[in-house]
């Protein structure tokens, strides 16, 4: 039997597909109170005065909160093991607004038109301030946060009045001597946009008390066990109090990584006993969400003559926005998982700011802060070869890590890592460039193509790495139950985004019973019957919770075989358990495991087998990628045109060979879409330009080229079945690639995405 | 902040001239076209006039002239098989680049014009065409005219009528992503004399007449074309927004001309 | 006020305000297919078919279809199951949210063009938007599924 490593369709693929009822709002209680959230239209105000009289009268209005009839508890949203790296800088709702579109007020009415009605009622004076809206200027700014209350549980380097939110300095070796010591020395900035993740369904969650008067939360979620603890903790309730389900999701990429829509709704229902229900807007998640911070690199990089890049010094500025909501994890992965890529520097070193702007928060989107640190080195690597006047894949095979080999930043920068040689055997991105590089035939194409007197085509690369979970950091866990007919059920706290994880943690359960994948039913997630998992972030279900599904089916082979030997009566090592039957191995008797379930629970023994099995990630498992891209670039009009992008991914044996490709497939449009369409503009009073699909513009199908993905033949020993993740290394290599493919295409070096036609065009 | 749209009334009126009745009849009345873009502003409306039942469905044509009803789509513009046999195919080719077709399958003929959208790619392609807008009370109104200046009181576009006089027209726009609305659209047309149009500058389109008048007179080929984009530079305003600069708009629009003067085989040898 | 329409072959008669959108009217009622995913007619979600024709539900007012013939998911079940089965099949199911609107565009293109060509396919599905596949997946799907069309149409 053999169900890893297969391509199996997704188990509630057709359901999804025919439009079956499956997420949230399908289910919501058609009488729930409709929630609405009067939002901030000034970037820095203070409420001078909210006065809520007139709408309260308007007939079928249930409630309105402000932040004078809320309790005050600063919370941080961010979905994180506890204690939390981010800020508790947040409240239900507060006398200052921190960004056009924060909460001012909680509306909720029988209908939808009441609720808006109300809320155009509610009159509020503002005292408006001056915001922060430059980064560069935030630490010699205002504080975003006038408020003494808030904190930091974990030291980060958090200082209020300055606005920085967290610092992130780590360094090897001596950077200033290795400097020295170049032949070559460049100094680059570059810079990234607040990319929207995009996901398909807004965030939307329904709450309702049940019998026992406990708040049930549905919520569209990556995290349902960080949202009941975030939850019990802003309510100021017991975490007993709270049940988490989470229904099918439509698209996460971290935008449901922060709790959202939860708190409103959650609220309302406590205030009045009824079920209430909230959907986002789009302009709602623009506005009122997370994006992928943006950020600021200054970059040194020294070589000598030959290509040896002996010293990377990386200088980070990030943009938290309002709230600190995973500034501090992204941006030290930004350091952490990308200047590992180059192990044979005799120094490097991180320094970075995430600081607080009035901006709409950062938060978590896919590549989680090492997709802009991969575009800041990633280009300064490329321009390093220019300047050397090597080709960039020489450069990479000069300095890049591979198989077998180390470097002790992975020590220093691993959580718990220790001092032992943490040595990257899995590693196969010396195949992933070479075999890129034969797939989009580098040797005849590179650099450029003239195609015609005003098209010509150019080509880049880059290569990335990401992590496997966190290191002894996030958890998860599994249980496994043998039924009355000798199926399992597999309860997972983990939730499936989209990725097919349900699927793919099935088929982790099969192949560790011996069984054959209809025999395992799945459940997930929901926190009163699934047992713990951090969530769907980190690249972490495969690897982590696959760990953990190994182990539960471990433990249940071992019940079966305990309570075989008891129905044999004999002892355990003379049992053996093959997926089907039990055997007793000295006279080759055997009971199915039909049966054997049957008996156990209606005849004998009378006991029900559950196993629980838990995982935390002990090493750092990364998987790596070789991103080439070919452009073609209108001289005339500045427009890029994607021609090919291939992508080779080493994420060890893929549980599911079509789930991941699809996902790299995916990763890689997402990709483009920050390198070339993603534009984010403020006004100059810090309004959010583009905050509809209309303005903000994801990739349609022809915006795309050519992707073409392969998976690399790796295996990882930690990994369930060998495997280590795939769904966010696949976007990191995407943007500095394609910026390359440009400049050897036309000259023209696009240091801060998007790289617009305008800008294109008017360097030229 | 809040964006909310509020009806007390819908009707859908037999004639244009029961519709007028109810458009004149109250201020806060509105006519409906595909209201594709209604959910884009707040707005409170007494009525809300549906054009369905108007007749104004149909893209017609007479031995000297095509006529568009007002309620005709985009899609429907794209798919016409009257229109392929007309200016190079230029209005359905206008067309249909625009978002996606289930987008093209409500926006209609009439809503556009009537509203003289800036963004507009279909404006910009009729402005090269011999075409007039049918109005109910305004009667028959040169395109141009009407995009400058509008209706001068609450009126319904019933149709658009364009000559059928065999020019070569071309059209083009540049956008960034495909779904996205155009940073910049242009149209050419020749017949005896040379027309272009610019739209989506982001303001309305407008005619370059200088240029017009430049060709005209010194006929347009490879070696008197970019003293002819200069004359179209200088004339033509471009102003900046979310999708681009006027330096940028400014500098494809040469391009774009360029372009559409190849595609519609104007320039001499 | 009253919408009577046909929804998926069936008369009915839905009380709606005059201010109110398709989408909303579709799903309060039970077509809990058709999803949403921008108000701006932007992303294809939300697409339905009106007298035949594939149209946003999110931007349509429901009185603008009084009198006229709804399909949603619901009603091409059938169709859905044998195209869907292509799409799962490639893996580009995903987190299916978009899947319903797809759906219904994937069916007006064949409506529209009997064997389109790629070019085709994309131009007709252009405004379906889709964040976790990266269309080339869905691609792969629709082609084969025309083939497979193609062939059982041959075999006739």
């Amino acid at each position: 039997m053999k169900t890893v490593n297969s391509s199996i369709s997704k188990l509630d693929g057709m359901s999804l597909v025919t439009g079956k009822a499956a997420y949230t709002d399908d289910f919501a209680p058609k009488d729930a109170l409709i929630v609405k959230v009067l939002r901030s239209p000034h970037a820095f105000a203070r409420i001078k005065k909210i006065d809520t009289t007139i709408a309260e009268k308007v007939p079928g209005v249930a409630c309105i909160f402000t932040h004078k009839n809320v309790i005050r508890k600063p919370f941080t949203r961010a979905g994180q093991c506890y204690p939390e790296l981010s800020p508790y800088d947040k409240f239900l709702l507060d006398e200052y607004v921190r960004h056009v579109g924060d909460d001012v007020a909680i509306i909720a009415a029988i209908d939808e038109k009441t609720a808006t009605k109300a809320m155009k009622l509610i009159k509020v004076e503002y005292d408006v301030l001056k915001p922060v809206l430059d980064l560069r200027e935030a630490e010699n700014s205002n504080p975003v946060h006038p408020e003494e209350d808030i904190f930091t549980k974990l030291e980060v380097g958090f200082n209020r009045q300055k606005n920085i939110v967290a610092k992130i300095d780590f360094s090897l070796g001596d950077i200033d001597e290795a400097l020295a010591s170049s032949e070559i020395v460049i100094k680059r900035n570059y810079s990234t946009q607040a990319q929207a993740q995009g996901m398909m369904e807004t965030q939307r969650t329904y709450t309702y008390l049940d019998n026992y008067g406990r708040l049930v939360v549905v919520t569209s979620t990556q995290i349902p066990f960080h949202v009941r603890r975030i939850l019990a903790n802003a309510l100021d309730i017991p975490m007993s109090k709270i049940r988490v389900i989470k229904p099918r999701i439509g698209g996460g990429f971290g935008s449901k990584q922060t709790a959202q829509s939860e708190f409103y709704p959650a609220l309302v229902t406590l205030e009045t006993g009824k079920p209430a229900k909230i959907v986002y807007s789009r302009k709602e998640v623009f506005i009122g969400t997370t994006s992928r911070h943006a950020m600021t690199f200054d970059i040194t990089i020294g070589a000598d003559r030959k290509g040896k890049i002996k010293a990377i010094d990386m200088e980070g500025l990030w943009d938290t926005g309002a709230y600190g909501e995973h500034a501090q994890t992204t941006l030290g992965a930004a350091g952490k998982k990308v200047l590992t890529l180059y192990n044979k520097v005799d120094a490097c070193r991180f320094n970075g700011k995430a600081l607080y702007t009035n901006h709409v928060p950062g938060g978590a989107l896919r590549g989680f802060g090492v997709t802009q640190g991969t575009f800041a080195l990633e280009s300064a690597i490329n321009e390093l070869a220019k300047e050397l006047d090597i080709d960039p894949i020489k450069l990479r095979e000069i300095n890049m890590i591979k198989k077998g080999e180390t470097t002790p930043l992975y020590n220093i920068v691993t959580k718990g890592a220790g001092n032992d040689p943490m040595y990257m055997d899995s590693c196969l991105l010396e195949y992933c460039v070479n075999r890129g590089k034969e797939l989009i035939s580098w040797n005849a194409k590179y650099p450029k193509r003239v195609i015609s007197s005003t098209k010509v085509r150019g080509m880049g690369m880059a290569i990335s790495q990401q992590g496997s979970g966190l290191p002894n950091i996030d958890m998860a866990s599994a249980t496994l139950k043998l039924n009355d007919d000798g199926f399992f059920t597999l309860l997972l706290g983990a939730t499936d985004i989209g990725t097919g994880s349900d699927t793919i943690l099935c088929q982790i359960a099969a192949e560790a019973l011996n069984v054959d994948i209809d025999k395992i039913i799945v459940y997930a997630s929901d926190t009163d019957i699934t047992p713990f998992d951090s969530g769907a972030y980190a690249s972490s279900t495969t690897y982590t919770t696959g760990n953990a599904v190994i182990d539960a089916a471990e433990k249940m082979k071992d019940l079966i075989i305990s309570y075989g030997a008891k129905y044999f009566e004999t002892v355990d090592e003379n049992i053996a358990f093959d997926g089907s039957n039990i055997i007793r191995k000295d006279n080759n008797e055997k009971i199915s495991l039909v049966e054997f379930s049957k008996k156990i629970t209606y005849n004998m023994l009378f006991t029900q087998l559950v196993a629980t099995g838990s995982f935390v990630p002990k090493k750092a498992a990364p998987p790596y990628m070789a991103g080439f891209a070919e452009v073609e670039v209108d001289l005339e009009t500045g427009k890029v045109d994607v021609i090919d992008f291939i992508g080779v991914v080493d994420c060890g044996t893929p549980i599911n060979p079509k789930l991941a490709k699809v996902q790299a497939e995916g990763g890689i449009v997402q990709g483009i879409g920050l390198a070339l369409y993603e534009e984010v503009k403020y006004t100059n009073e810090g309004r959010l330009i583009n905050n509809t699909f209309m303005e903000y513009k994801m990739p349609t199908r022809m915006d795309t080229g050519n992707i073409y993905v392969e998976l690399a033949d790796g295996y990882d020993e930690t990994g369930p079945y060998g495997a280590k993740s795939i769904g966010e290394v696949v976007i990191n290599t995407v943007a500095p690639a394609i910026t390359e493919a440009i400049y050897n295409a036309c000259g023209v070096r696009i240091r801060d995405l998007p790289a617009t036609p305008e800008k294109v065009l008017l360097q030229l | 902040m809040i964006n909310l749209i509020t009806i007390k009334n819908y009707v859908v009126p037999q004639t244009v001239e029961e519709a007028y009745g109810y458009l004149t009849s109250n201020k806060a009345s509105t006519i409906f076209g595909g209201g594709a873009f209604i959910r884009m502003g707040s707005k409170n409306i007494s009525t809300a006039i549906d054009l369905s039942k108007c007749g104004l469905n149909n893209i017609t044509e007479s031995d000297d002239s095509i006529e568009i009803g007002a309620m005709v789509t985009f899609g429907d513009l794209e798919s016409s098989t009257i229109l392929k046999n007309h200016f190079n195919n230029l209005l359905a080719i206008s067309v249909k680049d625009i978002v996606g077709i289930q987008m093209r399958n409500i926006v209609t003929v009439g809503g556009t014009v009537y509203s003289r959208y800036g963004f507009s790619d279909f404006i910009t392609a009729l402005m090269v065409l011999d075409a007039k807008v049918k109005l109910h009370k305004g009667g028959l109104v040169p395109i141009e005219l009407f995009i400058t200046d509008g209706s001068k009181e609450k009126d319904i576009l019933e149709y658009i009528t364009i000559k059928k006089d065999n020019r070569r027209a071309s059209f083009k726009s540049m956008r960034n992503s495909k779904g996205d609305y155009a940073i910049l659209n242009i149209a050419v047309s020749k017949k005896e004399n040379m027309c272009i149009a610019v739209g989506a500058r982001p303001g309305r389109a407008i005619l370059a007449k200088k240029t017009m008048e430049y060709i005209n007179e010194n006929g347009i080929n490879l070696d008197n074309l970019e003293e002819a984009l200069d004359v179209l530079t200088e004339e033509v305003k471009f102003g900046s927004n979310s999708r681009g600069s006027s330096q940028y708009r400014e500098k494809i629009c040469r391009t774009l001309i360029k372009r559409a003067l190849k595609e519609a085989d104007c320039l001499e040898a | 006020m009253k919408l009577n329409a046909r929804i998926n072959g069936i008369k009915v008669s839905l009380e709606i305000s005059p201010d109110e959108f398709l989408v909303d009217t579709l799903r309060r009622n039970g077509y809990l297919g058709v999803k949403q995913g921008c108000d701006t007619g932007t992303c294809g979600v939300c697409t339905i078919h009106v007298d035949g024709k594939a149209v946003l539900s999110c931007v349509l007012l429901s009185a603008k279809v009084e009198g006229r013939e709804i399909t949603t998911i619901e009603g091409v079940q059938n169709e859905a199951k044998v195209i869907g089965k292509y799409l799962v099949d490639e893996g580009v199911d995903q987190c299916g949210y978009c899947s319903s609107g797809t759906i219904m565009s994937i069916l007006y293109l064949e409506k529209s063009i009997a064997n389109p060509t790629d070019e085709e396919i994309l131009h007709y599905l252009n405004g379906n938007l889709c964040r976790c596949t990266g269309y080339t997946g869905q691609l792969r799907a629709i082609k084969k599924y025309m083939e497979g069309k193609y062939n059982e149409n041959c075999k006739q």
